[in-house]
């Protein structure tokens, strides 16, 4: 039988060193990482050329989780989009459902009413802090903290809890329709969600506690895959990765959208642009979300939940729908042609809690889009890596990816 | 307003790692010897709130009449098109005739329903409803095409508000009844 290695029978380590010299020098190796391994969250495939533990090429592979959502947007109408929507960033869909409705309507310019819109900010907040739980959680679980990943997990759950209560499903919410929302907070739902605040401080700072100043946390991430200001900038960065490089920049500031502007919050920015810095602007961003929740919950205005005077574009209440033959027409209407939208072409961003999220829509008129493109900040963040990976070890590999917090739903769409 | 994240260097008791050791293990017994969060599932079972979305499932009204009048707006509405339906009329001489129409066969392909719920959102009958059931199992792809017989099982009766084609029936007697008299 022909041998595929050389056997070598040595006593030990030196002598073998001795003897072998020149020929330990082995060659580069190629490793495949992914698309199914749990560091690479989702299905990402690195191809890593490897100089014994330091990484000397990272060529992301991508793709695996195409299903061509701009295309299938083309073939139906527009609110028949909002499901699809929320399996793009599939850990915050309803920030998703939020920023996809605020596009269309923006294309119609309509403008929805304060309760809608106070509604729609809960729902981009919680879905912000559920994101980031995540991100934290599997952040640690990448640096070897599996305890962090258990206790996100659980507050996770809990807000899964009320997105069910407010939307019916937990995970796909597919909350919001053009024009406002498919339904009405339910009855006590807000004192819930500021129960689930209450508590939810405490265990912020108990994982705080797990992690921030953690040496062993430290070690793993700090200094690790440091993106200057400038390569932030250059290879179109956003949301909190940017904010870790030391870029002030959030549209909910910036650019506010759906009455942000009512609401005070704070935006942290890092210093290093290290992924330690990275993790520290999470941590910052959920409590400034919790903060916004609270804000929300307060001044939560009573009114219509949707569009009342946007015949053609949101349908009409049920009851009338079922009792009065004009909206009963106006229902088919708008259901079979979808909702009437003027021919144009808008583009609209949001801070979405994996960065902004943008939608352009090319309208000629009518109920169906001639072409969406999605803007996906997951795509712009997984671009760096290449540059970033060159010296870096192959440990590092799952910090650096855990510490950009992206989804592939997103990047591949 | 920015608020720029300062990072304050290590202490030296931090550096030997055993303040955060001792530390992450009283956090982690605390939460070991407080409430229990998970919960044994198939004797446990979560509560299912109102208006959860589930198992699409066609209803009766209580007076026992199959609601959907097959306008066929679910099917249109589906995002993932796993409604199909064979239109068809009410035979004559049959106690709710004045329906005209109800579907021969109605069929829900459970493998690409995504339970968004358009279907229930849309009907202008009330005739469909997602009901709490979220957990379902089939051996074979046949099996969980549902069809009309197994969808109104699952459904039942519906409490209705309007009922609006017995209304309407009471008024066109009612018309028919005042043109007699003249």
């Amino acid at each position: 039988m022909p041998a595929t290695t050389k056997e070598v029978d040595m006593q030990d380590v030196a002598a073998r060193g001795a003897d072998y010299g020149e020929e330990l020098h082995g060659e580069e190796m190629t490793l495949n990482m992914g698309p199914s391994h749990p560091a690479t969250h989702g299905v990402l495939r690195l191809r890593l050329k490897l100089d014994g533990d330091f990484i000397t090429e990272c060529d992301p592979v991508i793709g695996y989780l195409h299903r061509g959502d701009e295309k299938i947007a083309e073939n139906m109408t527009y609110n028949q989009f909002v499901p699809y929507t929320d399996r793009l960033d599939y850990l915050a869909p309803l920030a998703n459902n939020v920023c996809y409705a605020i596009a269309v309507e923006k294309l119609a310019n309509l403008e929805v009413p304060p309760r809608c819109q106070t509604i729609r900010i809960i729902c981009c907040e919680l879905a912000r802090i559920s994101s980031h739980l995540l991100g934290l959680g599997v952040y640690g679980m990448d640096t070897g903290a599996m305890t962090t990943f258990l206790y996100t997990f659980t507050e996770r759950e809990k807000l899964y809890s009320l997105f069910e209560e407010l939307t019916g499903a937990r995970f796909t919410t597919s909350y919001t329709r053009i024009g406002g929302v498919a339904r009405d907070i339910p009855e006590g739902w807000l004192g819930r969600v500021s129960n689930f605040l209450n508590q939810f401080e405490p265990k912020i700072d108990e994982l705080d506690n797990l992690l921030t100043r953690n040496k062993i946390f430290l070690d793993r991430t700090k200094d690790i895959a440091i993106i200057s200001r400038e390569d932030a900038i250059a290879y179109a960065f956003t949301g909190p990765n940017l904010r870790a490089s030391g870029v002030d920049s959030d549209l909910r500031r910036d650019r506010p959208y759906c009455g942000y502007e009512d609401y005070d919050f704070e935006v942290p920015i890092g210093t290093v642009g290290d992924a330690y810095d990275r993790y520290l602007v999470r941590m910052e961003e959920v409590r400034q979300s919790v903060r916004i929740v609270r804000q929300a919950i307060d001044k939560m205005p009573e009114g219509p939940y949707f569009a009342e005077d946007a015949k053609k574009i949101h349908v009409p209440p049920k009851a009338k729908v079922l009792t009065s033959m004009e909206e009963l027409i106006q229902n088919f209407m708008i259901v079979t042609e979808g909702p009437q939208m003027p021919a144009g072409e808008v583009y609209f961003e949001a801070e979405n809690p994996k960065g902004i999220l943008g939608f352009f829509i090319h309208s000629k008129g009518g109920g169906v889009p001639f072409r969406l493109k999605i803007r996906a900040p997951s795509f712009c963040s997984l671009s760096i890596l290449p540059k970033i990976a060159k010296g870096l070890m192959m440990s590092d590999v799952p910090v650096v990816l855990g510490s950009f917090d992206f989804v592939m739903g997103e990047c591949d769409r | 307003m920015a608020k720029v994240l300062e990072r304050k260097p290590l202490t030296f008791a931090e550096k030997t790692y055993l303040p955060q050791v001792l530390g992450g293990l009283k956090i982690t017994f605390k939460n070991m010897l407080g409430k229990k969060v998970t919960m044994e599932y198939p004797e446990e079972r979560p509560n299912i709130p109102d208006n959860y979305r589930g198992v699409p499932t066609l209803v009766h009204d209580p007076n026992g009449r199959e609601k959907c009048v097959s306008c066929q707006l679910c099917e249109f509405v589906c995002p993932p098109k796993a409604i199909r339906i064979t239109p068809g009329s009410i035979p004559e001489g049959d106690e709710h005739e004045h329906v005209e129409k109800a579907p021969q066969d109605f069929e829900i392909n459970m493998l690409r329903c995504i339970y968004c719920g358009m279907c229930q959102e849309v009907c202008p009958e009330e005739a469909i409803f997602l009901q709490d059931v979220y957990s379902l199992v089939g051996t074979s792809r046949e099996e969980l095409v549902f069809h009309k017989k197994k969808l109104y099982e699952l459904g039942g009766t519906r409490p209705d508000q309007h009922y609006k084609w017995d209304v309407k029936k009471a008024a066109e007697e009612e018309a028919l009844a005042g043109n007699g008299h003249h």
